[in-house]
Formats: C-alpha cells, structure tokens, sequence
C-alpha cells in the first residue's frame, strides 16, 4: 500500500516537488502559500535528493532564477500569492517567449492590490489570458483537492517540458490552507547533467564541439523573424490544445442545469449538486481541470442537453467569459461569485442556481 | 457515514490538533478526511475554529452551511456557531467561561467540563484529548485504537512519552461528558 498522510495543499506541492526530482525552487513569502517555502526548508530536500531551495530577496529575483535554471534545461519553480504573481508578471512572459518550461504555483487571494490574505480566484484572467505582455499562453492547471495539488507537480512538469512552455497551477487559500488525505508517490531521483542535455537539446549545459551554440532569448529584432516566431507560438498553443484537455463530470448524465466551476468552486458545487437535488433540481457540475487549454468541445457538447449553465467562480465573472464563448450562446450562462476572500457556501449556490433559472 | 463537525475555541486550546487527531484517526480506518481552519492574522487567545468532515466517500465543500455537529469552547464561539447545527444535530461545550449556555430546543446538547478535569491531570494540555473522549463518547465514529494510531502520527516523535497520558484523558473525558438535552 502506498504511504498515506495528512497534509496542506501548499505541503502537498513542496512534498511533490521533491519525489518529482525537482532541481531547484526559488521563491518568496506570502500568505496563503508560504508553508511550500517553509516545509521546503524544513525537509532539507538538498540532502535528500541535492534539490536548491532558496529564498530569494524578491519575487522579481525569484522569477528570474526560475529563468536561469529553465535556460540550463533544470526543472525548476516558483511559488507565490497574487501580488507576488503580478510581480513575477515580467519574468513570466520572458519565459514564455524564451520557450522556457518551468512551473509557477499561485495560491490566490482576494484582490485587486494587496486585497486580502483570504481565498479567491480572481486571477483567472491572469493566468489564462496573459498576465505579461505579449501573445502567450501558459500551460493553466486547477487542481481541486490537496492530492490535486500533489499530483500536478509532476504532471505540470510533464506538459511544461513537452512544449518547452511554462506552466501555472492556479490555486487558492482554501486549497493551499485546507489538510486532506495524500497519497504519497515513489522518489524520482534528479536527472543527470547527460540526462538533462538529452531532453533539452536547446538548453545551456555547456557547449561542445558538436553543435552550434544553444542561445535563450525572447528578444529578435527584425519583425519578420519575431512574426515567424510568432506564428510557431501559436501553432503550439494549439497543438496543446488539441491534445491536452482535461476535465470532470460529476452527475451531469440527466442534468437539466450545469454548474461550470474549478478548484474550491467546484467542491462547493459538488454539495450544491446534493442539496438541490434534494430539491428535485436536476443539476451537474462541469469542472475544467485545464483552464488553458479550456475545454471547449464537451461543454458546447453538454450545453445543448441543458436548461441554463451558471459558472461560479470566487471572482466578479472571469471564467464565465469563456464558458459563453464556448457555448456559443445557445443557452443562457449566468454567473455567481462572491469576492474579496468570501467563499460562498453550498446553500448560496442553490439559492442563485433558483434565482436565476426556475 | 458522513460527520461534518466544526470545532471552535481560543487559539491555544489545541483546536486545530484536536481535529488532526480525529482525521489521522479516519485516514487509519480508511476513510476520506478534510481539515480546513479559519486562517488570518490569529494569535494566542484570539478564536481558532476549524472544519473536520470525515466520510466513507468522496467529500465535497470544504465550507457548510450547517455541522452535524459543533463543539464549542469559548462564549464568542457559542454566539457564533450555535446556529449552525442542523436541527437534531449534536452541540458539545465545555460549560467554562460560558456565561450565556445553548438556548435550542431542537439539537441534543452535552457537557463536557473538560478545562475543570484537565486541573487535574498531570498537564492541562490534555484540554482538547478530554474534549475528544467527550465527543467520541457521543459520536462514535473513529474508533478508540485508531484514535491511538492517529495520535502517533500527528505528533513529532519527540512527544511520544505524552501518548499514554493523552489516551488517558481521551479516556476521561468518555467519562465524564453529561447529557444535558436529547431530542
């Protein structure tokens, strides 16, 4: 049997980060996420797999080892909370025109500014549609439960190093903060310098005699070349999103209505599902799992068997915008949100799915 | 079985560990746990509160809207959470420092004089232990040896002297809580 443990989200990624043979973390305090910087430091994880955790003077600074590394083909990441995320805006967008892989973790809080140390997902946009400048897109993963958190490390990595692009696990306080049941996976051990060099062919390990120079850079001056670069950008977030959907269903086989939620939203929803159907309502819920890419097809599926979709998010309305895109407008979509740190309760749910439907 | 239980109290009272026990308690009978605390900027003395929901299947919200069961530990916790007990849900309180007690008629209510027993004791931080024994009297839902297991692994190893006298006030307290109201 697997080893089973009692842990925060935000231990749930530390811990994962260092089965997952991560070679360095850099990062920076915030409330709700700095027990993935203090259990980092707690585990030591430089003797037990010679993993570098580091504390870095900013979050600017952070971002921009999580660069360093990235360029020399290491698996590397980053973690903070929205107005740390904002700061690392720069780095980030650099990293995604540099065709760096790497990953970044926000456990989100209520905004905009310094807002509050409570539970939000008011960086939706933020994630999925840019953040820096530039025309790029990040790999956007939202788990919904702690042993999400522990199992998208790898699986972050994963994508991030198949498409030599950064990806984001948004997450947020209540996820971060919450304690479930994990189970634990085996230790990958770090790759080799030679391991390293075989993956990243394009990264900066040292040249030899056999190849040209490997040069990182988001920078080409001359726009006919930045527009063919452009242009394989895109050809790639597209490839990714026909291959990496990923989503769940819960109970919408004979759904009349359909809530369309992700991370904590989704867990409140999956109690709404119960209380209204004991109301006879009959409502499923459609979670994203990959909020880029989103999963268009099966929601414009589904929302032809539906009455109307509410999208509830811990934000004014962010999401809801690609849900109607999705749907194409052929059925009503509406939105429910709280904001500033409030999370809405299961009861509240029903109650807006009632008020804007029957 | 599903037990949505809100624990609240002062910062200090062992709130927080009291529901790490009960849900290493469930991981070792194999069942699905969820912890979740108010997080702020608390301090010692300030209230603590906390979401336990243990269950066979899958959970759901992390955030209800009503508990199966609340214990309750200071007055401001009494004010805040007695109304968040389903109707024939359980409210368990430790009567010290209560100055206006549970007024429902439509929840079963108990004592537990814990802060009072655990004087006695050979250390008052065995509080929360006898406020555990008091609810697992009521609620048996983990089982006293699994209790044990998950006290092991929720404390550091350098604690594992203090194991036998926490059992011993689990034990207390399933003793001494009082039924004061069944519906």
């Amino acid at each position: 049997m697997k080893e089973l443990r009692l842990m925060k989200g935000n231990e749930a990624i530390a811990e994962a980060a260092i089965r997952a043979g991560v070679d360095g973390y850099f990062g920076y305090p915030i409330t709700p996420q700095s027990e993935v910087l203090e259990y980092l430091m707690l585990e030591k994880p430089e003797e037990r797999t010679g993993m570098v955790v580091l504390q870095a003077e900013s979050e600017v600074a952070a971002i921009n080892m999580v660069y360093g590394g990235a360029g020399a083909g290491k698996m590397v990441m980053t973690s903070s909370s929205s107005p740390g995320i904002s700061l690392k805006q720069e780095g980030i967008t650099y990293l995604a025109g540099a065709e760096l892989p790497c990953m970044i973790l926000n456990v989100v809080r209520g905004g905009p500014g310094l807002g509050t140390i409570q539970p939000a997902q008011s960086d939706y946009f933020q994630a999925v549609k840019g953040g820096g400048h530039g025309d790029y897109r990040l790999i956007v993963l939202a788990p919904a439960s702690v042993q999400e958190m522990y199992d998208f490390v790898e699986l972050s990595f994963d994508l991030a190093f198949k498409y030599r692009n950064p990806a984001l696990i948004l997450s947020d306080g209540a996820i971060g903060q919450m304690m479930e049941k994990v189970e634990i996976g085996e230790q990958k051990a770090r790759l080799t310098d030679a391991q390293v060099k075989e993956r990243c062919p394009w990264a900066t390990t040292g040249k030899d005699d056999n190849r040209e120079r490997n040069i990182i850079t988001s920078l080409d001056l001359d726009p006919n070349q930045q527009e063919i670069f452009n242009e394989k950008l895109q050809a790639k977030y597209k490839v990714i999103e026909e291959n990496e959907v990923r989503f769940e269903e819960i109970q919408t086989e004979d759904a009349e209505y359909l809530f369309v939620a992700y991370g904590t939203s989704s867990r409140i929803c999956q109690k709404s599902i119960q209380l209204a159907r004991e109301k006879g309502i009959k409502v499923g819920l459609f979670r994203p799992i990959t909020l880029f890419p989103f999963p268009v097809e099966r929601l414009k599926e589904l929302s032809k068997k539906v009455k109307g979709i509410l999208s509830v998010e811990m934000s004014a309305g962010q999401m809801v915008e690609d849900v109607k895109l999705a749907v194409e407008c052929k059925v009503p979509v509406e939105h429910y949100g709280r904001m500033g740190g409030i999370i809405p309760t299961p009861g509240e749910v029903v109650e807006a799915l009632e008020q804007k439907f029957l | 079985m599903t037990e949505e239980i809100i624990i609240a109290g002062f910062g200090g009272q062992g709130v927080l560990s009291m529901g790490k026990i009960m849900c290493y308690s469930g991981i070792v009978q194999g069942q699905e746990v969820m912890w979740m605390p108010s997080y702020g900027p608390e301090m010692r003395g300030g209230t603590a509160n906390v979401t336990v929901i243990i269950s066979d299947d899958r959970i759901s919200s992390p955030i209800i809207n009503e508990f199966d069961t609340a214990i309750i530990l200071n007055q401001q916790s009494m004010d805040k959470f007695e109304s968040t007990v389903k109707p024939g849900g359980t409210l368990i309180y430790d009567p010290n420092g209560i100055t206006r007690h549970p007024e429902r008629k439509d929840i079963n209510i108990y004592r537990v004089e814990a802060a009072a027993e655990a004087a006695k004791m050979e250390t008052t931080k065995t509080f929360n232990m006898i406020v555990l024994g008091g609810f697992l009297k009521i609620k048996p839902i983990v089982k006293m040896e699994n209790v044990i297991a998950g006290l092991k692994k929720s404390l550091p190893e350098r604690y594992h002297h203090m194991i036998p006298v926490n059992e011993k006030a689990v034990k207390r307290g399933t003793e001494i809580v009082q039924e004061v109201q069944k519906v």
